[in-house]
């Protein structure tokens, strides 16, 4: 990897001012920056670990919500029983991600601002507009199986691998940040970006900011949702196509709906029409249908994947009928409910 | 057989690895661990194209990083001999080796062009960074499909290599037919990916003698390729690689690393170690693409008439790789015609290797789903299928096995598995969303024996030391060793050390192809027998012995002990007493095995399984579930049914990641294999393994060598991948013929 400076300071204010330079990376689990360092394709001037800023709480807070530190380690967050019980969505979307290693180290904050998986932007021989703004993008018309369907542009067809941030995504959580500009809330919709012809910025974070937690309203579907991931094999694999699926039912029928889309985009997919669709029908499979329908209007294949849009369609209705069963996806029996 | 030996660890005894408690203590130490003062560390650089040549290659800006030692490429590196033969290896396929940094040609993508060589790694790596290279691309050909058209017959082959050999005549008892199937069926390309990445240590003495740690097979192989490259005599290189995390046939060959770093050590007449990239891992050898044409005829029970079995590889343009593809559907059935024909395209590409059961991994179960379709064709259960075109015999040789315990395999593996219960019809059986199919295959490997050496030595103190220069990749050849030892001497296990891993220990091949316990096993025994007999007559010639005017048949070897058969309890000495009273410090011979040439030209030698599979579908979502697998192996004799499981096992779940998961997917436009880390390349992990039920059948083999073992590395693949895919057709009604099936493929 390429020499960088190092630094690991102890309070916000302290590590806000190191990062004040270009070319600065907050270094939190290291999960995913630290070998996309030693493959030269993140090159940090200046690296700030600050896993010694106080980030690593989850609260209470006023509106009946979660404030969940940006320093909470998945596995932490995806067992602890205020999640579990309250926002269980969200600790099994943790759990469906990475291996029981990865989820030790990486962070609640660092789980957003993971990079593509698209196999041309691990590999410097090939030009990607991503790693090397206007270059071009080699996947188009290349290896496409694991790209996107939705929100692509001419420029990168990449997808974001999170899995929590599909179902941060469902439960409209809120990004705590600061930075130059002060104290911001992002609300987790617009703080991912689609490509356009600026596939190089992944978020809406402005240099030198930092995530210093997430909240979750209070409202956290616990007794309908499920998270449903497809993949390549039965787990430690990137989602093909994953959904969120989060339901509350008054009387069999739909109150109110979630739905968001992992493995699909440059970022989780959500479609409020989708949603207020299902509202004031009866929770079955011919509402979900025409739900899903929707959320996928405008998706297109690149080759490769387009079985992504019929497995998307049968994964949305699948998921939404375990959420409103009660009988969400394990994370574990690996048996599709 | 002279003088028993009575022994508690000895042959079928299911112990433990001695290795165990070090390996998963971390004692154990890997060719990259191996730690020397002032190493420097070497990083290869990756060719960006994958055709052409280089122009230009500016290092100064590499070289002016503190730390940087000096930047080696063809067109400074030390003069190296001319003559390519210098460069061939034990198990080199025929032709002209990659040799890297011989000149400015662009032979494969990822081809190392450089090797930066630095304080640390990170340095090394970073300054490979800075390396600034003009390239003059040329097109390439990688494209197996598109290079079917100039598919020929191998024009020069290695040693192996089976000729396909037809009989009667196919094409027209296939018209002929009443039954008939017609399929192309098809492999992705596979690479080995052990957890160990490759790595070499070579620690360089001031004289200029070089202790070498290489991550390899054989370390004789290692140790000769090295030597004969840069003129080193016997005793100036020692290659050590006492443990190996994972092959699979990646390191039969010496690899890039191993020349690289020594080219170093010699050069900067330092230390060096290069470790290569999971991604470099790719420039390695994989396992061939392969398509296959099957054409099966029959009559309406199924009985054979015709086959029909073409297969094409690729292989590069330096070297002429085959594989064995099509022999085995030549083998396995009785059946007058069959028309085997293989041929080979180059690519522009490193030239592939042997990988865990090469030529039959993909041969056998690709052909093995075709004789399924056949059984659905015919309306006969695929099982019944097999057993009704049953070959006592080598089919496509014409001669006789030494033994062939396939039948007992079906049988035993049936009622395991429960069988008896299937429904022919697919889609028959259902549990709610999901479709639950049972597929069935045949598995067959060969059972090879290589001249092998080994040494045994016992000590004053009563131990014993077996040594050969044979390999332990994970096969638990350390512990197959002592318990040879063990029987053979009746000494306890815990006084036997095996030594491997070490070039200056007597002969031994390559560890590869199921030899080794049936090649080092017979050396060890037969070591042990001398030894025996040399320790009895010493005995037997002491003052006052108490096996005066005996013969060795009269006494026994137990628990370190020689004992007499009349009055055991006062006729007996220990065997240390022995050496002590005849003023022996120590006792040590040196045998050769080999194997029986006649025999092996008379006579098939093969070991066989049955594998059975169930899978349950999610019909709506394709995702598939391998919730059963019984596999019943016939593969003479046990050694240690404990590790003999563990290596089936093994083999399963390459076959399950063959039949579901791995392919290195290629950019034809770029000639690059692209899914190059194990995030993306899917091996099967815990989550995608349930029951797995492994059956050893008794098969009794006198004649396939004195030790009557077949090897059990490779046989858990072939026919895993068949039954996993039969099993999915039979659930499904899809017919896959293109592994790996992904999820894609079943929507």
């Amino acid at each position: 990897m390429r020499p960088f400076s190092y630094q690991r300071p102890t309070g916000i204010a302290e590590a806000l001012r190191d990062a004040s330079g270009g070319g600065v990376r907050f270094l939190a689990g290291g999960t995913n920056l630290v070998d996309l360092m030693r493959a030269d394709i993140e090159r940090p001037t200046a690296v700030i670990d600050i896993n010694r800023l106080p980030l690593g709480e989850i609260e209470e807070t006023a509106s009946g919500g979660l404030r969940i530190g940006a320093l909470v380690p998945n596995s932490d967050l995806a067992y602890d029983s205020r999640v579990e019980v309250r926002f269980p969505l969200l600790s099994s979307a943790l759990l469906a991600g990475a291996s029981a290693q990865l989820r030790n180290a990486a962070t609640t904050g660092g789980n957003l601002l993971q990079r593509t998986r698209c196999y041309y932007f691990y590999d410097l021989a090939t030009p990607c507009n991503k790693r090397d703004p206007g270059s071009g993008c080699a996947a188009k018309s290349g290896l496409t199986r694991i790209h996107a369907i939705l929100g692509a542009s001419p420029h990168c067809i990449a997808v974001h691998p999170s899995d929590m941030a599909v179902a941060l995504a469902a439960l409209e959580a809120e990004v705590l940040t600061t930075g130059p500009s002060g104290d911001r809330r992002i609300g987790i919709a617009d703080f991912h970006r689609l490509p356009g012809d600026t596939p190089q910025v992944d978020t809406n974070l402005e240099p030198g900011e930092l995530i210093t937690a997430i909240e979750l309203p209070a409202e956290g579907f616990a007794d309908h949702y499920s998270y449903l991931k497809l993949r390549d094999r039965l787990s430690y694999a990137f989602a093909l196509v994953s959904v969120a699926a989060a339901l509350r039912l008054e009387d069999d029928v739909v109150a109110e709906a979630r739905i968001a889309l992992g493995g699909v985009a440059h970022k989780p997919w959500r479609n409020p029409e989708a949603e207020r669709l299902l509202v004031g029908r009866p929770a079955g499979r011919d509402g979900f249908d025409a739900a899903a329908r929707v959320l996928l209007e405008g998706s297109e294949g690149q080759g490769a994947n387009d079985f992504k849009i019929p497995l998307a369609r049968r994964a949305i209705v699948r998921a939404l009928e375990q959420a409103a069963a009660a009988t969400p996806q394990s994370p574990t029996d690996k048996r599709i409910r | 057989m002279a003088g028993a030996a009575i022994s508690r660890s000895g042959i079928g005894a299911p112990v433990d690895r001695v290795e165990g408690r070090l390996k998963v203590t971390g004692a154990a130490k890997y060719a990259a661990e191996f730690n020397e003062a002032a190493l420097l560390h070497g990083h290869a650089y990756a060719s960006r194209i994958t055709k052409g040549r280089i122009a230009a290659i500016d290092p100064s800006a590499a070289l002016a990083v503190p730390g940087v030692l000096d930047v080696l490429t063809h067109e400074n590196r030390p003069d190296l001999p001319l003559l390519r033969r210098h460069y061939q290896d034990e198990v080199a396929s025929p032709g002209i080796p990659f040799v890297p940094l011989w000149s400015d040609k662009v032979l494969f993508a990822g081809q190392p062009v450089a090797l930066v060589v630095a304080e640390t790694a990170e340095i090394a790596r970073y300054a490979s960074s800075l390396l600034e290279i003009d390239y003059e691309e040329e097109p390439h050909e990688t494209d197996l499909k598109e290079a079917l058209h100039r598919a020929a017959a191998p024009w020069r082959t290695r040693k192996g290599y089976v000729r396909p050999k037809s009989r009667g005549d196919a094409p027209t008892a296939f018209e002929a037919a009443a039954v008939r199937i017609d399929g192309e069926y098809h492999l992705m390309p596979e690479h080995h990916n052990p957890m160990e990445l490759f790595g070499t240590t070579v620690v360089r003495h001031d004289d200029g003698r070089l202790t070498i740690y290489d991550k390899t097979q054989g370390a004789l192989n290692s140790r000769n390729y090295i030597s004969k490259i840069f003129g080193y005599g016997g005793d100036e290189i020692q290659v050590l690689s006492p443990f190996v995390g994972g092959a699979f046939g990646a390191a039969l060959r010496p690899q890039h690393q191993l020349f690289l770093a020594v080219l170093a050590a010699r050069h900067l007449e330092r230390s060096v170690r290069v470790v290569m990239t999971r991604q470099e891992m790719w420039s390695l050898q994989f396992r061939p693409e392969c398509y296959q044409w099957v054409k099966l005829g029959a009559e309406p029970d199924g009985r054979l008439a015709a086959i029909v079995n073409h297969a094409v590889t690729n292989s590069s343009r330096l070297e002429t790789y085959t594989d064995n593809i099509v022999s085995w559907g030549g083998m396995l059935y009785r059946c007058d015609n069959a028309d085997l024909e293989y041929r080979i395209a180059e690519t522009d590409t490193m030239t592939p290797g042997d990988m865990r059961a090469p030529g039959a991994a993909t041969g056998v179960n690709l052909f093995e789903i075709a004789m399924d379709e056949l059984a659905y064709a015919a309306g006969v259960d695929p099982l019944e299928l097999r057993l009704r075109n049953y070959a006592e015999k080598d089919e496509m040789h014409g001669i006789d096995y030494t033994s062939k315990a396939l039948r007992e395999c079906y049988a035993a593996g049936a009622e395991r598995f429960g069988w008896a219960r299937r429904v022919f019809e697919p889609r028959s059986m259902r549990e709610g969303r999901e479709l639950i199919g049972w597929g069935m295959a045949t598995g067959i490997w060969e059972a090879m024996q290589s001249k092998t050496a080994c040494r045994a030595t016992l000590r004053a103190d009563g131990r014993l030391e077996v040594a050969t220069g044979t390999a332990d990749i994970g096969p638990g050849t350390y512990t197959m060793m002592v318990q040879v030892a063990a029987e053979r001497t009746g000494l306890p296990a815990e006084r036997i050390e095996a030594k491997l891993g070490d070039s200056t220990l007597p002969y031994a091949p390559v560890q590869g192809g199921s030899w080794t316990a049936a090649s080092t096993g017979s050396a060890v025994a037969l070591a042990c027998e001398t030894l025996r007999t040399r320790l009895y007559e010493m005995a037997r010639d002491l003052p006052d012995s108490p096996f005066a005017s005996t013969g060795i048949d009269d006494v026994r070897f137990e628990d370190g002990e020689v004992v007499r058969n009349v009055d055991p309890m006062n006729k007996r000495m220990r065997f240390e007493a022995i050496l002590e009273a005849a003023g022996c410090p120590e006792l040590k011979v040196e045998e050769t095995a080999k194997p029986g040439m006649i025999s092996m030209m008379r006579k098939a030698r093969n070991s066989h399984s049955a594998v059975f599979a169930e899978v349950r579908v999610d019909e709506e979502l394709g995702v598939m579930r391998v919730t059963r697998i019984v596999s019943a192996c016939a593969a003479g004799r046990i050694i240690n049914p404990k590790i003999a499981r563990s290596q089936i096992l093994g083999g399963i779940v390459f076959g399950l990641g063959m039949a579901l998961e791995e392919e290195s997917m290629m950019d034809h436009r770029l000639g690059r294999f692209m899914n190059h880390d194990l995030a993306e390349y899917h091996v099967p992990v815990n989550a995608d393994l349930f029951d797995v039920d492994i059956i050893f059948v008794e098969e009794q083999d006198e004649e396939v060598n004195p030790l009557g073992v077949k090897g059990v590395g490779e046989l858990g693949v072939p026919g895993t991948a068949a039954a996993i895919a039969n099993a999915v057709f039979h659930a499904t009604g899809k017919r896959i013929r293109d592994l790996p099936i992904t999820i894609d493929k079943l929507l």
